[in-house]
């Protein structure tokens, strides 16, 4: 970590100037929120009589206990999903930031170009191309490759292909920004040194870009797992995530402490898990942003 | 990859296809709830990514560049922010507005899309930032440079590709938001959200045609917010 030295006192006030907007919008409209939550997961009632603070902790123990399988499919797709954004993500990333030459903002822009199309309107896209006589299995299906009761509509692959194609530029432009930043002459000087190919990528590229990686898989796990569209518009009612419950607790039931339980223990596993993979991978980025 | 981005999209337009026709652009205002949501979703899209962007670049410069107390708890909320599911966000802000009886509607959705946004911009600038050498700010300022020439000649170019990255990304975070939006909406619509409910009905083509508008003028922002931003960076 470079450190400006400021010369005048001045200085001194200047990061704090810098980040009291956001600070106090993140305050309000982020940790406020958080904290009245929490404290509506812990109460018992219901719409007609009101709601009382009980510190109920029953709603958690109830909601885990009843939506556990929910969790845990939830958390495998966004794990599927995630592995299958790298594999697509951080090729494409090398690619463009080190073979772009002149036009790497055109590719990186072109790549992007679908995601500027409305989600709904994607996932409502991609349930046309899965479907049975759609572009892609229909003609499969014709020329007799696949057997008549081939579907992937309505199955997990349909949810965790939509959520992939769904979320990737979250796991593209974090590895890209990673891989730009890298000086060539790093690069280069692995080179000199007789580095092969894979071992110049292995040793000098991919650590460097680790932190991208990082990054990525936290922007793309988190959405994924806790997205429940993709699995409404492409699972059918069998390969249901937590976030469909959560919703239909909020909207359809008004059960507020349940989904805010929900809610909660959804963001705890996840933050938990967060925390031990920042910890596994103990990279200096990853513990600058858990704040040690 | 890219093709098949474009496969899809352009599929979604050509599934049943019946035959060029310039009739839906013709009809296109005829929904007006339909329009109202689109004008919805750009002005708020437009709106946060401004407000996120200043506020989110400002943030990362911060973070990036100086040691100060409260940093590491700083970072950590923006690593909350990030971390947090959008349902979960959602349901937060709906648990506080319903708490404090605030009516919801565009001023809701405005202020939670900018506080998502945040955070990614923020961590965008900073990944930015951190790999600067600060030298060049102190010859600038050596060379007499005040703090806002220092900022506007130096700094900022240096990290506008971060900057941009994050404006690119709040933009499409903010018109594409359904998740959050739809939590803290109340009476209000976006183009996501009126999707969102065609769907059962069925969708009528003036929102391909509303989807086609948008991403054009999405790639024309993206455009011509790149092209001013090579020529200040000459």
């Amino acid at each position: 970590m470079a450190r400006g030295e400021p010369r005048r006192g001045r200085g001194r006030l200047a990061p704090y100037l810098m980040i009291l907007p956001s600070g106090l919008w993140m305050a309000a409209f982020f940790l406020v929120p958080m904290v009245l939550m929490v404290s509506l997961s812990l109460q018992t009632g219901n719409l007609i009589d009101g709601f009382r603070q009980t510190l109920h902790w029953q709603n958690y123990l109830d909601g885990l206990d009843t939506y556990g399988d929910k969790f845990v499919r939830s958390l495998w797709y966004g794990f599927l999903a995630t592995a299958a954004c790298i594999a697509l993500a951080y090729p494409a990333a090398y690619w463009i930031a080190f073979r772009g030459g002149r036009h790497k903002s055109t590719y990186l822009f072109l790549l992007l170009l679908p995601y500027f199309v409305s989600f709904i309107l994607r996932t409502v896209s991609w349930k046309l191309v899965l479907t049975d006589n759609g572009p892609v299995l229909g003609p499969l299906r014709h020329s007799g490759i696949l057997p008549d009761g081939f579907h992937i509509l309505d199955t997990g692959v349909a949810v965790v292909s939509g959520l992939t194609y769904n979320f990737l530029p979250f796991m593209v432009l974090p590895i890209y920004v990673a891989l730009e930043r890298i000086d060539h002459r790093v690069v280069e000087a692995a080179y000199d040194l007789y580095a092969s190919r894979v071992q110049a990528f292995a040793k000098v590229i991919l650590p460097l870009s680790l932190p991208g990686v990082f990054a990525g898989v936290i922007m793309t796990f988190v959405p994924v797992s806790s997205d429940y569209v993709n699995a409404e518009v492409l699972g059918g009612p069998q390969n249901t995530m937590i976030g469909n419950v959560i919703q239909t607790e909020y909207f359809n039931n008004s059960a507020y402490p349940t989904a805010s339980a929900l809610s909660f223990s959804l963001m705890a596993i996840l933050l938990v898990g967060i925390f031990a993979y920042a910890r596994t991978l103990g990279t200096q980025d990853v513990l600058e942003a858990a704040g040690r | 990859m890219i093709l098949f981005g474009f496969n899809d999209t352009r599929g979604k337009q050509n599934f049943e296809w019946q035959g060029f026709t310039l009739k839906w652009y013709r009809h296109l205002f005829d929904k007006s709830d339909l329009t109202t949501a689109v004008v919805n979703s750009l002005t708020i899209a437009l709106l946060s990514t401004l407000i996120t962007t200043v506020l989110g670049t400002f943030a990362g410069l911060a973070l990036g560049r100086y040691r100060f107390r409260g940093k590491g708890s700083t970072n950590l909320v923006l690593f909350m922010a990030i971390s947090c599911p959008e349902i979960v966000m959602g349901a937060s802000l709906l648990s506080m507005f319903v708490t404090f009886n605030l009516p919801r509607g565009y001023l809701t959705i405005l202020v939670a899309h900018v506080m998502f946004s945040i955070a990614f911009v923020a961590v965008t600038v900073r990944a930015r930032v951190v790999g600067l050498d600060p030298a060049v700010e102190e010859a600038a300022q050596d060379l007499g440079a005040g703090p806002w020439t220092r900022f506007r000649l130096v700094t900022l170019p240096m990290i506008m590709p971060g900057v941009l990255a994050g404006a690119l990304l709040a933009f499409v975070l903010s018109i594409d938001d359904f998740v959050i939006t739809n939590f803290t909406s109340g009476a209000t619509v976006t183009f996501p959200l009126w999707i969102y409910g065609s769907t059962r009905t069925g969708t009528p083509p003036q929102v391909n045609v509303m989807g086609t508008l948008i991403f054009a003028v999405g790639i024309l922002i993206a455009v011509v917010s790149a092209r001013r931003n090579i020529r200040a960076a000459r």
